[in-house]
């Protein structure tokens, strides 16, 4: 198991501490544990199933796209540096061979520890001619959070690339008209993120005091 | 009748957010020699009139339009607008009574489930997700508990899986009914909405002996369902096929030949198949352009592959079509549910929860009559028995279980069209990330295509075709 190159390494190797999270309230004896988190493992050829046929056929109409490539949980999930973005949709869409005619979601996921790579777009593919799923993953750091639109190819993205404007912070150039769209028009800052937070209010319940959510004991 | 000359406002341009700063270099330009020093003022675009209708002075305010001379009328439909599913708000520019051009804004249900998931343990992911869209909570369970066995890589066992087809197959019924009723009741039709509602309640008086609740049931949970059929569950779901048999009929009876359904219905929010791809639509809205695409059928889940039943499609790929599809849907779900009834009798007494200790809730509950599960035996021997099981619970309860890190996107159908869950893992006990991917949010941006050109009514039609509710579509 490698962690992919395409996206940078964490500056600090995320860890999971102890049991029961921080020290002072883990009494289980097992608070010195610290296990990595490895998130993104990278494939090795053969990928299996129908995976190599369309990685080939890509690499074949996108030169130099890297074969950054997650096969886990039988899902297909190639990472495409942000520049190839737009022709890595082109070909998907036009090729026969790929036929992804519709882009059904996009998601944002934030990573904070992960420098230079800390806002990750998902983009989930459907082929209806081929019956197959894949998905495109761009990592975009926090400095730099600009990735090209595929609304010119998937118009079906275009809210989608709003909602996730709207949560990240991803500024997706091209898009028609990216403005917030669940959140009212003057929020400030991007609730989806992890450094946002929670929010809510210590309330009573038979007399105890129940605290906030983010302030309970995390495991 | 207030009325009031206005100019429209358009705030400074906030350089911050703009990241090439050779734009902002540009923009800051633009801004000094379109508003010399100052640059913080707001910027005139074009004049318009703002009326205020107080009732009664209709008269008044087309006598004022008139003297203007103007045709364009732009008007607000929502967000409390009752035929627009809950909350949505529709801006429509109107050249008479055609639509020149409609804008429909969303986000006035936004509730943050999916923010407020990544702070609470798996389990209770199922009591979030089953709030989004309200009309298919089942199906919202499932999508998500679907997610989480494959990164946990188990599966539910057999009857888990049948009940859940049953209850996703009764849940689709519920949905479909309400989407016939309240689109009819929106035509006029207000019988329609009445009958669907009554059948509706057979459904929901079955989930509450079910599971205890008519909604928000987190009914399905990851490895299979919190509860199995009640002792006459049986029986109550014999009573709710034969009713349906009886009823179903009524609404093709009330509205597949009648003049005005049809006349409101046909060639009106047409969407064709290469518009259907284009905008990625699924479920009845792709169905009604005549391709057979059904998640059920193409990529089977919770053990579909082995039941008998028919993928509905129609050729005309307008509202009606759509109206056909879902009533078509309402049999052929029936025609599952009496399978699912010969399948839950042969299984029972098999596990519905998979045998794993360490994920599946110790103590299996049984339906109280105050509508509450409880386990008593489990209860009685935990705090009467034994230290180490009573521990377990807790630990169970308060911990949850961890989840292996990764991520992965489950889709199934819904009686929307594709109902996406992605859901990331970093090998914790809480979601690190959970997106729905929902078929209303989807499908509500196609909405311009299929009502600009249209009439201002035919907008009431165009939205009750495509079924979105609020719910999901905010989340």
């Amino acid at each position: 198991m490698t962690e992919l190159s395409g996206v940078p390494a964490p500056q600090v190797q995320p860890v999971r501490k102890g049991m029961w999270g921080e020290p002072p309230g883990d009494v289980s004896g097992f608070a010195g544990i610290s296990r990595p988190i490895v998130r993104h493992v990278r494939a090795s050829r053969p990928y299996g199933s129908w995976y190599d046929a369309v990685v080939d056929r890509l690499q074949e109409l996108v030169p130099g796209l890297g074969d950054e490539v997650n096969t886990e949980y039988d899902e297909l999930t190639i990472y495409v540096p942000k520049d190839q973005l737009l022709a890595v949709v082109k070909a998907t869409r036009d090729d026969a061979y790929l036929r992804f005619e519709t882009c059904q979601s996009v998601c944002g996921v934030h990573y904070p520890d992960q420098g230079g790579a800390e806002l990750h777009v998902v983009y989930a593919l459907l082929s209806m001619t081929h019956n197959r799923r894949l998905c495109l993953e761009v990592a975009l750091s926090d400095e730099d959070p600009v990735v090209d639109s595929v609304t010119s190819v998937y118009p079906a993205a275009d809210w989608h690339e709003r909602e996730t404007w709207d949560m990240y912070g991803v500024i997706f150039e091209g898009h028609p008209g990216l403005t917030r769209i669940l959140m009212p028009d003057d929020w400030d800052g991007h609730p989806g993120r992890k450094d946002y937070p929670l929010g809510g209010v210590p309330h009573e319940f038979k007399g105890a005091r129940v605290a906030p959510v983010e302030e309970r004991r995390s495991y | 009748m207030a009325k009031r000359e206005k100019t429209a406002k358009a705030a400074p341009v906030d350089v911050e957010t703009l990241a090439d700063e050779e734009t902002v270099v540009a923009v800051a330009e633009v801004i000094e020699t379109d508003l010399g020093d100052d640059a913080g003022a707001l910027v005139e675009l074009t004049d318009y009139t703002e009326y205020f209708i107080q009732g009664g002075d209709f008269e008044e305010v087309v006598a004022a339009q008139q003297a203007r001379g103007d045709e364009t009328v732009v008007i607000n439909m929502g967000p409390q607008h009752p035929s627009t599913h809950g909350v949505l708000r529709l801006q429509v520019e109107l050249d008479g009574e055609s639509v020149t051009s409609i804008r429909p804004a969303i986000g006035f249900l936004h509730s943050g489930i999916e923010k407020a998931m990544e702070h609470r343990t798996w389990v209770q992911g199922s009591t979030f997700v089953t709030r989004m869209d309200y009309l298919m909570p089942m199906f919202n369970e499932t999508a998500y508990c679907l997610g989480v066995e494959k990164l946990l890589g188990i599966e539910a066992p057999e009857r888990a899986n049948i009940l859940r087809v049953l209850v996703m197959e009764l849940n689709r019924m519920a949905s479909h009914l309400v989407a016939i009723g309240t689109g009819g009741m929106e035509i006029g039709a207000l019988t329609v909405m009445t009958i669907a509602f009554r059948e509706r309640e057979m459904i929901l008086d079955f989930f509450e002996a079910l599971c205890g609740t008519r909604m928000n049931h987190a009914y399905v949970r990851p490895g299979g369902v919190s509860i199995d059929l009640p002792d006459d569950g049986l029986a109550q779901l014999r009573t709710v096929i034969e009713w349906f048999h009886k009823h179903l009929n009524e609404y093709a009876g009330f509205c597949n030949e009648n003049p005005i359904f049809k006349a409101r219905m046909s060639g009106i929010a047409t969407m064709t198949l290469a518009q259907a791809m284009t905008m990625g639509a699924t479920g009845p809205i792709l169905r009604a352009t005549g391709y057979p695409w059904d998640l059920r059928k193409k990529q089977p889940y919770c053990g579909y592959e082995d039941y008998d039943f028919d993928v509905i499609t129609w050729d005309t790929a307008d509202a009606y079509g759509r109206y056909r599809i879902r009533l078509s849907e309402l049999h052929e779900s029936l025609k599952i549910i009496e399978q699912c009834y010969e399948k839950l009798k042969q299984t029972a007494g098999q596990p519905i929860m998979v045998e794993d200790p360490k994920l599946a809730m110790p103590g299996q509950l049984t339906l109280g009559p105050d509508g509450q599960g409880n386990a008593f035996t489990h209860v009685k021997q935990v705090m009467g028995e034994s230290m180490e099981g009573l521990i377990h619970h807790f630990k169970l309860v308060s911990e949850g279980f961890r989840v292996p890190a990764g991520q992965v996107y489950t889709a199934i159908e819904s009686p929307k069209g594709e109902l996406g869950c992605h859901i990331v893992s970093d090998g914790g006990t809480r979601p690190y990330r959970v997106h729905f991917r929902d078929p209303g949010f989807h499908h509500l941006q196609s909405l311009p295509i299929i009502s600009e050109g249209g009439m201002l009514s035919d907008v009431v039609v165009a939205v009750a075709s495509l079924d979105p509710v609020l719910g999901g579509v905010d989340r």
